[in-house]
């Protein structure tokens, strides 16, 4: 029994001076390089250190810390009422997440792997998604479902799904996927603090990434509404005249990269990290297009009925007019995941990428 | 780090009762009852309890108000059939023959005490005291539930089979880690216990030694097909013991039984001793739903059987042999159920159209900009529409 824990406070995300003032305090942790690892995990901690009613759990997370270490140090600093192992059943752990989260708590989960989420699948797309609208509203699930997912670290099968399309396609969800060190932190801090249900998609080949940040200051800025939020607000990763590169995730790297390379060869691209791919944010994406009048989209999963389909189909929609050439993508083939030594040959290259950029139809200007 | 607490609550219960831990676990070696088919009482010794498993007789003013809200239940269940048959109301799948389950299940519990029931338990939702015509919103058609959880302590009623016995679990998890008394009671048929969320709702509630009552109204059926092709257990009950939790049968068409097991278990989950399993026997009197055909796949001679079990008559009879049903009692009573009837009579009449604009307004807590713009794309078609008319 923990009597420090109460009820989530509708309050919650508007901290007191108080609590700005204290997170002030802890904030001089200066610039340093930090993974995207540590970055979720410190996000949890200042979240569970924040509100006593955020908890966490699922497999391996306590004393281990989780198969990806994202839990490290959780369960000792706050205790195994607040961070624990359950028995290995994920339709159990999120069931019993959407009861905690109905009974006043802020529940955070964690998938072990993308395909592990499979057999939670009815409890995320029949209630998770379903309890707000059933109950209009009286019956918020303030939870987030944390999911590592996506491949590129030759991992064995059932381990390297990108599965964002089937929350995505599920009305009532939300679907977070950071590409970058910050947002790891700063998106995990705003999952925790919605009111609505969250799938949080961290790109697992991204773990082990460093930035150089300050985690205090993010902190600091998040807790202070200092920082625009990221839900519904795509980013543009990298600014550009020629053409869109849109991505999202694992992939948002690679489509970095990809820009690197046709610079060189005089091309200059946009590259936008779409971040928040439920709620989506049509409004950056289709600026950028309407301004370069040429788009790729780029994303692992395979591309059949994908979420990159839907992001061609909103750019065509919308910005048809100002398209140059039909809006291309690159994507994973529509085969099972690869076992490992295939894997290069099923994830979006750069010279995919680049080969699709030279086909937008340049010719015609020249 | 080993889990004690869970083991150490069955040691100390058992050692209370002076029985084993697996004596407490299993089942009595027969189901409890209390009443006869005729409403006598059984002999004490005749009711089924052992050493560990000993029920008392509820209070009389326990029995009576209990005996009012079975008389409610039926004449809610046939009323609805009615509606149903009537063409008013879309479906309602009828728990006429189990009513005696859905009072004992709201009964047993108290103020703060949740309950989780399926789409079968509209008795026992009202019974715990919400409100009929908010009850009625989703068998009317005008949205998937009507009233608010919170408010009642009932959740939602499941329509997929025990996915809620998962949710039951995480309610009362979260009592305990704030160090609530809070006992949840969780619903499901005989045919849910084949699901997967089965095992792991009881096998979550027993290792984190949580206060749920898994209550199973085992009505022979699902649907169509009859328990013995769902399990070969000994009984339902006996489930309990392979997760480490007490399990227990009872006569579901006697309410003086189900009151003495639900009230007993309660009391037992909410002193710390972990979740329980209790199984009633019962029958489905009528087809599934107004869309089934249940001449299908059961004789009518087993039907007759059940009729002379009726929970109704039997109770009835129980309470004037005792003397505390009188011309009175019995004539309020009636006049309280036919209230309830014509409560729901009034509330169909009263068509209410549901709003399409609400289509956009719950999906999240905020429409999103997507959602925003198919609102104002349906708000445009009706406008349309209403300027043709």
């Amino acid at each position: 029994m923990s009597p420090t824990i109460s009820t989530s406070s509708p309050a919650n995300g508007n901290v007191s001076a108080e609590t700005a003032a204290q997170a002030a305090r802890s904030a001089n942790t200066g610039v340093q390089s930090v993974t995207f690892a540590k970055a979720l995990n410190t996000a949890l901690a200042d979240a569970m250190e924040l509100d006593s009613s955020v908890l966490m759990f699922g497999e391996d997370v306590g004393v281990l810390g989780g198969v990806f270490r994202i839990t490290d140090g959780l369960t000792k600093r706050f205790g195994s009422d607040r961070c624990f192992d359950t028995p290995l059943a994920e339709s159990g752990i999120v069931g019993m997440a959407i009861g905690m989260a109905m009974n006043g708590m802020r529940p955070v989960i964690e998938m072990q792997f993308d395909a592990f989420a499979y057999p939670a699948f009815e409890q995320i797309a029949s209630h998770v998604a379903k309890m707000h609208n059933r109950t209009k509203g009286k019956m918020p699930l303030p939870l987030v479902i944390r999911i590592p997912y996506a491949g590129g670290i030759g991992g064995v099968e059932h381990h390297c799904d990108s599965s964002e399309a089937y929350y995505a396609h599920t009305p009532g969800l939300k679907v977070f996927t950071p590409a970058t060190v910050k947002d790891a932190y700063l998106m995990l801090r705003e999952a925790i603090d919605s009111p609505d249900p969250v799938v949080f998609m961290e790109p697992k080949k991204l773990y082990w990434t460093k930035e150089q940040v300050d985690l205090g200051a993010l902190r600091l800025a998040h807790e202070t509404a200092a920082v625009p939020p990221t839900e519904g607000k795509a980013a543009i990763a990298r600014p550009g005249t020629d053409a869109t590169l849109i991505a999202y995730g694992p992939s948002v790297s690679t489509a970095l990269a990809a820009a690197e390379a046709a610079a060189l060869e005089g091309r200059n691209l946009e590259v936008i990290d779409v971040r928040s791919i439920v709620p989506f944010d049509d409004e950056t994406i289709c600026a950028s297009v309407r301004k370069t009048g040429r788009a790729v989209v780029i994303a692992e999963a395979p591309g059949f009925v994908s979420v990159a389909s839907e992001i061609v189909a909103r750019v065509q929609e919308r910005c048809f007019h100002s398209l140059a050439a039909p809006v291309l993508r690159v994507t994973g083939f529509d085969t099972p995941f690869p076992a490992p030594k295939l894997e290069k040959y099923f994830l979006p290259s750069v010279d995919r990428i680049l080969d699709a950029v030279d086909s937008l139809q340049w010719e015609e200007e020249a | 780090m080993t889990n004690n607490e869970s083991r150490e609550a069955i040691e100390q219960v058992s050692s209370k009762f002076g029985i084993t831990p697996e004596d407490y676990m299993l089942p009595a070696r027969t189901e409890i009852h209390m009443l006869d088919v005729n409403g006598k009482l059984h002999p004490a010794g005749e009711q089924g309890a052992e050493p560990g498993h000993e029920y008392p007789l509820p209070s009389p003013a326990a029995l009576m108000a209990a005996y009012e809200q079975l008389v409610i239940g039926r004449r809610v269940n046939d009323q609805n059939s009615a509606l149903v048959r009537q063409g008013r109301m879309a479906v309602y799948p009828s728990s006429h023959g189990q009513e005696a389950c859905q009072v004992a299940a709201a009964l047993c519990l108290g103020e703060n005490d949740w309950m989780f029931p399926t789409y079968r338990d509209s008795v026992a939702v009202m019974a715990k005291g919400v409100a009929p015509m908010e009850v009625m919103t989703s068998f009317r058609g005008d949205w998937h539930s009507g009233y608010d959880p919170n408010q009642y302590k009932v959740s939602v009623q499941a329509t997929p089979l025990t996915t809620q016995l998962l949710h039951a679990v995480g309610v009362a998890h979260a009592a305990k880690l704030r160090g609530e008394d809070t006992v949840v009671l969780a619903m499901c048929g005989d045919g849910a216990t084949s699901e997967g969320d089965f095992h792991e709702a009881l096998n979550f509630a027993a290792v984190f030694n949580l206060p749920v009552i898994f209550f199973v109204q085992n009505n022979q059926y699902a649907i169509s097909v009859p328990l013995s092709q769902q399990s070969v257990a000994p009984s339902l009950a006996h489930k309990a013991v392979g997760y480490g939790m007490a399990g227990e049968r009872v006569d579901g068409n006697d309410l003086v039984a189900l009151l003495s097991v639900l009230g007993r278990a309660v009391r037992l989950a909410r002193d710390g001793n972990g979740p329980l399993l209790v199984e009633a026997h019962t029958y489905r009197m009528q087809a599934h739903t107004n869309a089934d055909d249940a001449t299908r796949y059961r004789e009518d001679a087993e039907v007759q059987a059940w009729i002379a079990k009726d929970p109704l008559t039997r109770m009835r009879s129980y309470l004037a042999d005792a003397g505390l049903l009188t011309e009175e009692s019995e004539a309020r009573i009636t006049a309280s159920s036919e209230a309830v009837a014509k409560t729901l009579r009034d509330g169909m009449n009263s068509e209410e159209t549901p709003d399409p604009a609400e289509l956009f307004a719950y999906v999240f807590s905020t429409p999103t900009t997507q959602l925003t713009e198919q609102a104002h794309l349906l708000a445009d078609e009706l406008a349309r529409e209403e300027d043709t008319k």
